[in-house]
């Protein structure tokens, strides 16, 4: 018996349809795909562990390294874009010394790249761990990023 | 009409029973809604959206109700072929049509799938429908499944859209308790399910067969067509995707809306059209008008017109598989044809307005970027054909800014490259995305021409955004041999000793601007 027992548990039936809302679960409960979890699920489903790389790698969602524990994701639509989150985006990777799709070294903060998270009345706009911040520049940039790093030392 | 801009209320509901407050507008005299029709979103921001009661209140589900009792599928068929309700998810396929296909294959299960994947940067007006107001999905769900006799059904929805999920499944919970979805509905001997698929980013499968692909856990790739879904889909039974916006269109139509529903919009677009506007103009939001209306009437009447008095350059409709409208289009009647003829493209319905601020070239590489990243990689001419279009246009926004004439030569072969590769692709790929995939660089070459020449031969961005083409130079006049910037050159551009004036090195120079920041005494001239 694994720990994602009890994952499986939800979805008793075992079609393959189900693959990916337990690879969602999974990556809720985890933050990202274990080698461990992937085989695991190939074990349960009956399906061979390459074939589940397969579908994971194919979509974005997916990450096989852990987030940082501020996950940041910045937009990089059409809106964002034209209202400048190019500059936005090289102004995050300067100021966290990480590029897109790393996570710093202090496990703090984590950056990825998505393309539209629907909120282009709002460009340019970043998201951190599902928190909207709007019409981001680089002055705000440095006020949220102290933000969080003030929030992370008062709790230890 | 003039805005009053010295109290802080913007407007106020009109109600029968209250006196106005003064000087206050009625929201409905506020130009942005005045000029509006609302249809699909009449309720978004008016219901409370996690309150079934509130949607029956004003209506709700007695379209469902009624069409179940004294219409039959194929009558609800052919009053949505009659309403000539077009799929709102870019294609614009006449939706009775599509259902007909289903309803007329035997089997003895089909599928309903909702596609409300929207991928398209700068699109959000289904995100609006399903966080403002959820029931409405759900009602014409519940009579597209009765039209085509699908018992069961899926919605695909973005996981980057969280808060919509919730208000759906609560949405869902609540339809369930009151009845309206489960086994013999009301009596009818109807049965009706709904799942709730999240996916898990790829814009691909925003396409049909990819997006079926997906539901069943697998790679989300597009397959050939025929068969189409409405014949072989999902588990190879029959199956009708729709988009949200089409479906939130229904419960107008169906009964009794057939009418009232033609005479709105043009002669072969009908009903009304939300649009996602943002990008550089006054207002953004969605503003949903009826089919016919000008892009100029949105832009400048209902939405205020560009900030800080710059000038309209153009605007981008469609997303990655749409087109550029130019000033000298603005005026045309949109509608899913009149686009077409212009090389744009009705798409999802976003609209990014760009200034004299936008670089075109800039935008198409953006879109470019984009597509190559998103190509599902099944087919080569998508694969391979938007990388190289990808790597023509880095190449002619890119360093060297050497002036040489070959070179030059090569960068200009590169555009009428572009045009050849463009057709290749959208001839010879196998799904949507690939077809539509050139249309946003060939749009741009089309009117901005004269943009990507100066960029070739002059080595210069008009707009300023192709931040590798600036030059820069040390002003001798106010250099003071700091050395600062010599010593902050990525690339040891910058010569000069202590206290005399600096140098940099063209031919090292990267263009970063790491000088230009650094500078004290402002002595680094950009051209």
């Amino acid at each position: 018996m694994g720990k994602l027992t009890e994952i499986f548990n939800n979805y008793p039936d075992l079609s393959r349809d189900n693959l990916i809302p337990i690879l969602q679960d999974i990556q809720d409960k985890d933050g990202f795909l274990s080698k461990e979890s992937i085989v695991e699920v190939g074990s349960h489903l009956r399906m061979p562990s390459s074939k589940i790389y397969g579908v994971a790698t194919f979509y974005n969602q997916f990450k096989f390294q852990p987030n940082g524990k501020y996950h940041i994701q910045i937009c990089r639509g059409t809106a964002c874009h034209v209202l400048g989150s190019a500059s936005v985006l090289s102004e995050l990777e300067k100021q966290l010394k990480i590029k897109a799709g790393q996570t710093t070294r202090d496990q703090l903060f984590s950056l990825e790249i998505v393309a539209c998270i629907g909120a282009c009345g709002l460009a340019p706009v970043i998201s951190i761990n599902g928190e909207f911040y709007a019409n981001v520049d680089e002055i705000k940039l440095s006020n949220i990023l102290s933000e969080c790093r003030k929030n992370k030392e008062e709790k230890l | 009409m003039e805005i009053p801009t010295d109290i802080e209320t913007l407007y106020q509901f009109p109600t029968e029973n209250s006196r106005s407050w003064e000087s206050v507008l009625n929201f409905t005299d506020y130009p942005y809604f005045k000029n509006q029709k609302r249809f699909v979103l009449q309720n978004c921001g008016i219901l409370n959206p996690v309150s079934i009661a509130e949607y029956i209140a004003f209506g709700g589900y007695s379209s469902y109700l009624k069409t179940i009792k004294s219409n039959k599928p194929n009558e609800v068929c052919e009053m949505v072929e009659e309403s000539g309700l077009r799929g709102r998810g870019g294609g614009g396929f006449t939706t009775g049509t599509k259902w007909k296909f289903a309803h007329n294959t035997e089997a003895d299960q089909k599928y309903l799938i909702c596609n409300a994947d929207e991928g398209d940067p700068g699109a959000f007006m289904d995100r609006a429908v399903i966080e403002g107001d959820p029931h409405r999905l759900l009602e014409g769900m519940m009579l597209a499944a009765y039209a085509i006799g699908a018992s069961k059904s899926y919605v695909y929805i973005r996981a980057e859209y969280p808060l919509a999920i919730k208000r759906l499944k609560i949405a869902i919970e609540q339809a369930k308790k009151y009845g309206l979805i489960g086994e013999n509905i009301f009596g009818s001997e109807i049965d009706f399910e709904i799942k709730v698929k999240v996916g898990a980013g790829a814009f691909v499968c925003g396409e049909e067969t990819a997006l079926i692909n997906s539901i069943e856990g697998k790679r989300g790739m597009p397959k050939p067509r025929p068969p189409f879904p409405a014949v072989k889909g999902l588990f190879g039974k029959p199956t009708i995707i729709n988009n949200v916006e089409t479906l939130s269109c229904l419960r107008e139509i169906i009964p009794t809306g057939v009418e009232e529903f033609k005479a709105i919009g043009t002669e072969r677009s009908k009903g009304t059209k939300v649009f996602a506007l943002s990008g550089k103009v006054n207002l953004t939001g969605l503003v949903e008008v009826p089919m016919g209306t000008t892009i100029r009437e949105v832009i400048f009447d209902i939405a205020g017109g560009i900030p800080n008095n710059k000038k309209f350059k153009s605007v981008q409709i469609g997303g990655p598989s749409g087109g550029c409208i130019t000033e000298e289009n603005l005026d045309i009647e949109v509608d899913y044809d009149s686009l077409i003829s212009i090389g744009a493209m009705m798409g999802s319905g976003g609209l990014v307005v760009m200034d004299e601020d936008t670089c075109m070239v800039d935008v198409a590489k953006f879109f470019m970027d984009f597509i190559q990243r998103e190509s599902c990689g099944k087919c080569i001419p998508c694969r391979e054909g938007t990388r190289r279009m990808l790597e023509i246009l880095e190449d002619i926004t890119h360093k060297p800014v050497t002036s040489s004439e070959n070179e030059a030569l090569e960068r200009f072969k590169g555009v009428t490259q572009l045009e050849k590769l463009g057709k290749v692709i959208k001839e010879t790929s196998l799904c949507g995305l690939g077809q539509t995939a050139p249309n946003p660089v060939l749009s741009t070459i089309k009117w901005f021409r004269e943009e990507y020449e100066e960029h070739i031969f002059d080595r210069k961005c008009r707009a300023n955004v192709c931040t590798e083409l600036r030059t820069f130079t040390i002003d001798v006049d106010n250099c003071t041999g700091c050395t600062v910037c010599a010593k902050k050159c990525p690339t040891d551009a910058i010569i000069g000793s202590r206290k005399t004036p600096h140098f940099i090195v063209e031919d090292k120079c990267i263009s970063c601007g790491t000088c230009y920041d650094v500078c004290k005494f402002n002595s680094i001239v950009i051209s």
